[in-house]
């Protein structure tokens, strides 16, 4: 009897919530009790003092470390030069213009592109990809950043953008296909993907500050760092899955392993790695606002400026301008994933090659006429439109308007929501919390998951930062359970009607290429500051994938089993609880997982608008330039992020063990 | 009139599995529950087969049955894991790396399942990619690839990419690309196997076509026995890793070794396979219909066999060799015999 009790889960889940829960509501009565303050507060001369041995260590790096021949300093400072050279070049092409000798004596050798140029150009890789829509969708889009005032810096941020991406998708390229050729370093670099996926980007920005100084160069660094570990990850998968038979046919061919891999595998493999170049592009786009914390000008600057300055209409118009160009570079790379390899025309030179001729005429005829014609050269200011103000006044309208509407939505859910789970978190004594969710990944996934869990928790309570940490679990919680009650019915619409479902997989589609800080700006201007506006955000950017992998899972639903559903006489009701959500749960669970995955990437960025979690951690990290700070912080995100990934795809497999999945 | 044996295998194993080739040190010849015991699963067991010149060489079986492992050992695609490959009478499997490439690059080609194609590269350029490997210049190369995509009824279709070909064009780029380099020996693994019936024999005949005119060692996997006894000299019969049989198509008809090969016969329409020598008589008279070749399979005979009511002449050559009357084509076409 007992015995089965024991074993039941309803049981094991009911006693461990209620525990938690009365150590939770009672643990200062215990403090007092027992007149013992460790039960409360993880004492002062137990924590580690990680911190400092980083930030030493740092210090270290950049005074003394030096490799007998060159100095760690020399190194970084190549890789600078490396990376400098090419993106002075192309800021020189977009902006700047060529010119020889400096200061006064500056003569100006040739103009930079001009913006008819630049159109063109996009204009042209968007046919040469799809079609003439495509072309006009890009036209428009960088048209718009020339209306609107937005030239310069978007040049400035395209000029990063065309650095970072071929940076990182050669790279990403490069240690993928070594990956797939060694096993070792493929067993040696996973580990080192999922922790890169999972830390903020924060908490990074700080050693690639001390090491590379403020300024571009330490923005691009940063970019690429967190844009390539996608690309190494779909160029193992992309690998793999090109056909044995292929490979083998290469083999029979008798091709060697250099032919083997350029010839046959990379070629083959080049559908899915543009998936890759896609993604690398996106999330250099994601990383412009947080790369201009650190030094990259251009529309990044401008919004964080905005923000600080709290100008609505200047942080929205260029918050838009992200987002434009992020619809037309997100486009143009996805139809190149799409496009297969072409017929070449027939003809003499520009016949054969109509656009590439096309762009070297208008890039030639603006250069000389630009000289005569200044609009030709720069769009003339005169004609620049801004919604600044318009942006501004609709603000205040809303604010005057609805001011005690949002004011009451507000309360009600702080008071009778947030505040109730955040006392329940934050009350958790660190020790219970720790044995908690050890027991609570123990039981989902067997003793290793267990173990791993707790030590992990561990490391958040040494490193002192276990009540900051709780502030992100209830952050996190709160707005993945509200995300996920929204995203999966909106997902289920989705799947059920085709018509919905492509206006809502459509509007997701679009959250998604939104860089999470654009999420900031009207969240902040309507709520201000604090937990609700951060809850706000995060739900918003982390949407998306609850409402995807439910449409999905809905989807893949054998058409067999419904057939057999529907012949057994179950209403449309029943069809849908009975057989498609059931076998849907495994895909939910990876949907919740990824919502759970964004939303503590974004909770991070929320700290700029006065979250007291993890993420203001790791913030003040950086405005301190503490190295130590910000990693020690960032890998506490990073843990919590790894514990609930391992948990919920324990979830996930034991349920598709269950249904023969 | 034995042929000279071009790839001469020998005791070839391959089983997957831990430890599989330690276990085979002690095992010289372990039975199935024995590899059952040790984990092990024996995908190719103590095959011996003599590929002579210029036959096509049948292996057929059912689905895990190892005729795809067995072709994989032949070209190492796949490691046996014991064993002697002997390929124009050198080693195959003491063949360093680079001798392989150079084995692969001048004497073997393979044609694949689901056609194995690059998808990025034109006909042209599939057909012509062996060449391209071995550092061909491209105007030879494509010279040559040419002339095989012609061969294969592709003419007018080299600017093509796969995705616009149908399978059965497709799988002719394949037979093209793995002519290319003019291979000594041809391993065809269960080529027509993805495509439509109707394709299927249309491809068949095609590929006898081919045959006839190039006179290539064929190694031909298939699954299909209709298909092996239509194109086969000789046939073995795989079932578990084991070869049960090989003998030319009619012997496993009227003389199948084990219960496994007669099961499989059982069913096969018989005058695709008996030929005229096999049932005819000794000459009694001298009043004959016509003529019939020695070889000829009953079915293309017995129209005009049972149609006349006096016998006909077999003949080897200029040679009678005996007569075959309208009762013996009978009793073939009904399966008495």
């Amino acid at each position: 009897m007992t015995a089965r009790l024991l074993r039941s889960g309803t049981l094991f889940w009911t006693v461990l919530f209620a525990v938690t829960w009365v150590l939770s509501s009672y643990s200062f009565q215990l403090y007092k009790a027992f007149d013992a303050r460790w039960i409360v507060r993880f004492p002062k001369k137990w924590q580690l003092p990680l911190e400092d041995r980083i930030s030493d260590f740092l210090d270290w790096l950049v005074e003394d470390a030096s490799f007998h021949f060159f100095s760690f300093r020399d190194l970084t400072r190549a890789i600078a030069a490396l990376i400098e050279a090419p993106y002075q070049v192309l800021r020189n092409v977009l902006i700047e213009g060529f010119s020889s000798g400096y200061g006064d004596t500056a003569v100006q050798i040739a103009p930079s592109l001009s913006w008819l140029a630049v159109i063109v150009t996009i204009m042209a890789v968007g046919h040469y990809a799809r079609d003439w829509f495509l072309s006009v969708l890009v036209g428009v889009c960088f048209l718009y950043l020339a209306v609107f005032g937005q030239w310069e810096s978007a040049m400035i941020t395209l000029a990063s953008v065309l650095i970072a991406v071929p940076i990182g998708v050669i790279g990403g390229l490069l240690l993928g296909i070594f990956a797939y050729r060694a096993r070792w370093f493929e067993r040696l670099i996973q580990p080192v993907l999922d922790l890169m996926q999972t830390v903020p980007v924060f908490a990074y920005l700080v050693p690639i500050l001390i090491l590379f100084g403020f300024g571009p160069v330490a923005a691009l660094v940063a970019t690429v760092i967190y844009a390539m570990p996608p690309m190494v990850r779909i160029t193992i998968v992309a690998l793999k899955t090109v056909p044995k038979e292929i490979v083998e046919a290469g083999m029979m061919a008798g091709c060697r392993k250099r032919q083997m891999m350029w010839k046959v595998l990379v070629p083959s493999a080049i559908p899915t790695l543009m998936v890759g170049v896609n993604q690398v592009i996106m999330l250099t786009l994601n990383m412009v606002i947080i790369a201009s914390m650190i030094g990259a000008g251009g529309l990044g600057f401008d919004v964080l400026a905005s923000l600080r300055r709290l100008d609505i209409g200047g942080g929205i118009e260029a918050g838009l301008g992200i987002v434009v160009m992020a619809i037309a570079l997100d486009r143009a790379s996805q139809a190149f994933a799409d496009r297969s390899a072409r017929h070449p025309l027939d003809g003499n030179l520009l016949q054969r090659h109509p656009w590439s001729g096309t762009v070297v005429l208008v890039i030639g005829a603006t250069l000389i006429l630009g000289q005569f014609v200044p609009a030709v050269q720069t769009y003339p200011d005169a004609l620049t439109i801004t919604t600044g103000p318009f942006w501004s006044d609709a603000m205040k309208w809303i604010n005057v308007n609805f001011f005690d509407t949002f004011e009451a939505i507000k309360t009600v859910i702080l008071q009778w929501l947030l505040l109730p789970v955040k006392k329940f978190f934050t009350g958790i004594p660190w020790a219970w919390g720790i044995i908690a969710t050890g027991l609570m990944a123990w039981r989902v996934g067997g003793w290793k998951i267990g173990l791993l869990a707790a030590l992990l928790m561990t490391f958040i309570a040494t490193s002192g930062l276990w009540p900051k940490a709780m502030v992100t679990i209830y952050l996190c919680g709160v707005s993945v359970l509200i995300a996920t009650l929204i995203g999966i019915p909106l997902g289920i619409w989705a799947a059920e009607s085709p018509r919905a479902g492509r206006v809502i997989l459509g509007l997701m589609d679009t959250l998604q290429t939104l860089p999470s800080f654009v999420y900031l700006i009207p969240v902040v201007m309507l709520f201000r500051v604090g937990d609700f506006s951060a809850m706000i955000a995060v739900i918003l950017y982390a949407l998306a994938p609850a409402v995807r992998y439910a449409a999905h899972g809905l989807k893949e639903v054998p058409p067999a089993l419904i057939e057999a559903g529907l012949m057994s006489g179950c209403t449309r009701r029943q069809l849908l609880m009975r057989i498609k959500l059931p076998l849907a749960t495994p895909q939910l669970y990876l949907g919740l997982n990824q919502t759970i995955m964004l939303a503590l990437s974004m909770l991070v960025i929320t700290a700029l608008v006065g979250t007291r979690d993890l993420g203001q951690e790791v913030y003040i990290a950086l405005t301190k330039a503490n190295a130590g700070q910000g990693i020690v912080a960032g890998l506490s995100v990073a843990f919590i992020a790894i514990i609930t990934d391992r948990i919920i795809n324990a979830l996930a497999a034991g349920q598709r063990d269950r249904l023969g999945i | 009139m034995t042929k000279p044996v071009i790839l001469d295998c020998r005791n070839v194993w391959k089983l997957y599995g831990p430890q599989a080739d330690i276990f085979l040190k002690t095992n010289s010849d372990p039975s199935s529950a024995d590899l059952t015991a040790a984990n092990l699963i024996g995908a190719v067991r103590a095959v011996n087969v003599q590929i002579q010149q210029s036959e096509i060489f049948v292996i057929m079986g059912l689905s895990g049955s190892g005729k795809s492992t067995l072709v994989r050992c032949l070209s190492r695609l796949v490691e046996s894991t014991a064993g002697e490959i002997r390929f124009e009478g050198k080693d195959l499997l003491s063949a360093s790396d680079e001798e392989l490439i150079q084995i692969r690059r001048k004497k073997m080609g393979m044609v694949f399942q689901q056609f194995a194609l690059l998808p990025h590269l034109t006909v042209l350029e599939n057909a012509a990619f062996p060449l391209d490997v071995q550092g061909i210049d491209k105007k030879t190369r494509e010279a040559r690839a040419l002339e095989v995509v012609e061969l294969v009824g592709l003419k007018g279709r080299e600017g093509y990419f796969p995705r616009e070909l149908s399978g059965g064009q497709q799988q002719r780029v394949g037979i093209a690309r793995s002519l290319a380099a003019e291979p000594e020996i041809w391993f065809l693994d269960e080529p027509f196997s993805a495509l439509d019936p109707l394709i299927r024999r249309e491809m068949q005949d095609e590929f006898l076509r081919l045959q006839n005119i190039l006179h290539k060692t064929i190694v031909f996997i298939t699954h299909d026995f209709d298909e092996a006894i239509r194109l086969a000299d000789r046939i073995a019969v795989m079932k578990d890793g084991i070869i049960e049989q090989v003998a030319t198509p009619e012997e496993l008809v009227l003389q199948p070794a084990t219960d496994y090969v007669a099961e499989f016969t059982r069913h096969v329409s018989r005058a695709k396979v008996i030929r005229a020598a096999s049932v005819m008589e000794p000459m009694n008279g001298d009043s004959f219909a016509g003529e019939v070749a020695h070889d000829a399979v009953i079915e293309a005979i017995a129209d005009h066999v049972e149609a006349s009511d006096l016998p006909h002449r077999v003949m080897e050559g200029e040679k009678p060799v005996g007569q075959i009357s309208r009762r013996a084509v009978i009793d073939v076409l009904v399966g008495r015999r």
